[in-house]
């Protein structure tokens, strides 16, 4: 990639880059000066941007109205736990895939990935009902368990695009050694994919982190995450902006910090094996 | 104890057969080489006999035992791959002792023996280090340390010296027969190199597509070549191949002449020639020629010979050394 460019050009594409970048990053820079604002300066005509009465009152209110440390507490264990058992699942499916492929692995892989675009309304009411039935609306272990089975497509992918990656001898080797599979799994081939298995994890716990469909129509209080304490700032009688804003910056907050400190694996998850 | 048999065992990869009806007997102790060019099959026999694959039909046995159904880690076997395949994450002391800790070894005895194994392998400095850290040929001595610290039934080798630059791998060569040397336990050993496979075996098997050409000892091999296949594979330079009216005098279709077999005059002789090429190595002269109404000529001739290009020279070969092949290719004798 040693293109050589102008000067002139080099400023120009990283000015367009910063500009991006600003666009992209624009409503979560002004949700969270907003959640700083009164209710009217949050409203006011022109906007304000930097210069209004900076104030924590908003975040004293979102407190003082609905426990925050409950929700984000929900949102961790269903986002690490679903996706923790997810892996375990994942890893054997992966291995069997990329090692022990069958006539139809590859029917099946698209078969996973085909689910992932179906409309999620479209088995709202039967889930529902089994959920109602079964005594599972409003419990971690139901949405912990849709939560899983959301992301399994996509981890199995993940990881059997890395496992493909891991060169078949040095499992031969294994075996050649006297391991057996639970073995060879466990001590060579998930070490050698740590890189892997965690952009993976990563990935699949901000996207249930961010999940609101299932999490809004399956939990009410118990169970409910912070997608769901967001949500109830949006009453009818219209929006409170500001608390909006402090509820949703309180609610990405964890999530955000996370991404910042692993972009590198995030990036090389999202594109790997896209370019070898 | 570590004789392997193969009772007409055949591999097929969905239609296409790969390995067409082999049997085979390796005694206990014996160096057995699987020679032929790439595509002959000799890699999935080998790995037949690991059980990384499974026989198509036929019966694989180790000492007197079928382990057509046994899965690989059972066998007793040990492998060295050509990529080395060690475990990247570990270090050169868990890369030896992993086969010991999977098989339940206490911890004073795995230590022993990966101490006696890094010695045998002057690895001992090394055994702190990953294998990233490691030259090829230290890597592939940890990959043979491997193998050797769980001792093993026999050693499968599969074109393990392929990835190392010709000294190291002469030097590697000579470490490997001295290996089998010491621990006379039964080695096969998988290479598309005939040097390779004359300087270590005791036996010969020579593979071509899918089938045994010939099963002997180097020099049985180099000496009575049963057909043009292993004739042509075995030797180097390769044997000259003549048609013509040489041949039919001999009562033959072809006959076969090895480089070194001929003797060369300025002045007369059986076939008249033109020298294309002469190669001088010092200890020997090679000389590429084109025979008249012949072809071309491949010969070898002791220390310096004096011969330019377009020199033209008479070739005569030597009575006892000639092979004769039938038209199919067979040897008569």
């Amino acid at each position: 990639m040693a293109m050589k460019q102008s000067p002139a050009k080099r400023v120009g594409v990283t000015v367009a880059a910063w500009l991006v970048a600003f666009l992209i990053f624009f409503p979560i820079l002004w949700t969270f000066l907003t959640s700083f604002k009164s209710e009217l300066d949050a409203i006011a005509m022109p906007p304000k941007f930097l210069f209004f009465n900076w104030t924590l009152e908003n975040y004293a209110e979102v407190q003082e109205r609905s426990n925050y440390l409950k929700y984000a507490f929900n949102s961790i264990v269903l986002s690490v736990g679903a996706n923790f058992v997810g892996l375990l699942i994942a890893v054997p499916a992966a291995w069997a895939m990329a090692f022990a492929p069958g006539k139809r692995t590859k029917d099946l892989l698209m078969w996973m990935l085909s689910t992932k675009m179906m409309p999620a309304v479209g088995v709202l009411v039967p889930i529902y009902l089994l959920f109602r039935d079964l005594g599972l609306l409003d419990s971690l272990w139901g949405i912990g368990f849709v939560l899983m089975l959301l992301n399994l497509p996509i981890i199995i992918w993940m990881l059997y695009t890395y496992f493909k990656e891991i060169p078949v001898d040095i499992l031969e080797a294994a075996r050649m050694d006297g391991a057996s599979l639970l073995n060879e799994i466990l001590y060579v081939l998930t070490p050698m994919a740590v890189p892997g298995i965690a952009s993976t994890m990563l990935l699949a716990i901000i996207l249930s982190w961010n999940e609101a469909f299932w999490t809004l129509n399956l939990a009410t209080s118990n169970a409910a995450p912070l997608t769901a304490f967001i949500a109830s700032y949006s009453a009818p009688e219209g929006f409170f902006w500001a608390k909006l804003s402090a509820a949703s910056t309180l609610a990405i907050a964890p999530i955000l910090v996370l991404g910042w400190f692993s972009q590198k694996q995030l990036v090389r998850g999202l594109t790997f094996g896209a370019v070898k | 104890m570590g004789s392997i048999q193969l009772k007409s065992v055949r591999k097929a990869f969905g239609g296409v057969s790969v390995i067409n009806g082999v049997d085979l007997d390796i005694k206990n102790g014996e160096f057995a080489v699987f020679v032929g060019p790439s595509g002959c099959g000799k890699s999935t026999l080998l790995r037949l006999i690991a059980g990384l694959e499974d026989v198509t039909s036929g019966e694989v046995l180790i000492d007197g035992k079928a382990v057509t159904d046994v899965g690989p880690a059972q066998r007793g076997l040990a492998m060295v791959f050509q990529s080395y395949a060690l475990y990247p994450h570990m270090s050169v002391r868990n890369n030896i002792a992993f086969a010991l800790k999977m098989a339940g070894e206490k911890t004073d005895v795995i230590e022993r023996k990966v101490a006696k194994a890094a010695a045998t392998l002057n690895l001992t400095d090394y055994l702190d280090r990953k294998p990233r850290q490691l030259s090829g040929g230290q890597r592939q001595r940890v990959a043979i340390g491997r193998a050797i610290v769980r001792e093993p039934k026999a050693f499968l080798f599969d074109e393990p010296l392929s990835n190392l630059d010709a000294s190291l791998r002469v030097q590697m060569r000579v470490e490997i027969g001295e290996l089998h040397n010491d621990l006379k336990t039964t080695m096969i050993y998988v290479t598309h190199d005939q040097v390779e496979a004359m300087t270590m075996a005791d036996k010969i098997v020579v593979l071509d597509k899918g089938s045994v050409a010939q099963v002997g000892t180097p020099l049985e091999l180099y000496n009575r070549p049963n057909g043009l296949f292993v004739a042509g594979f075995i030797g180097s330079p390769k044997m000259n191949f003549i048609k013509g009216p040489s041949s039919e005098r001999r009562g033959a279709a072809i006959l076969g002449i090895r480089p070194e077999h001929v003797a060369v005059s300025t002045t007369a002789g059986e076939w008249p020639a033109t020298v294309r090429l002469a190669e001088h190595l010092g200890s020997d002269t090679f000389v590429h020629a084109e025979g008249d109404g012949i072809g071309p000529l491949t010969l070898r001739l002791e220390g310096e010979a004096p011969l330019k290009p377009d020199q033209r020279i008479f070739v005569t070969p030597r009575e006892a050394n000639i092979h004769k092949f039938d038209t199919n290719g067979r040897r008569i004798d």
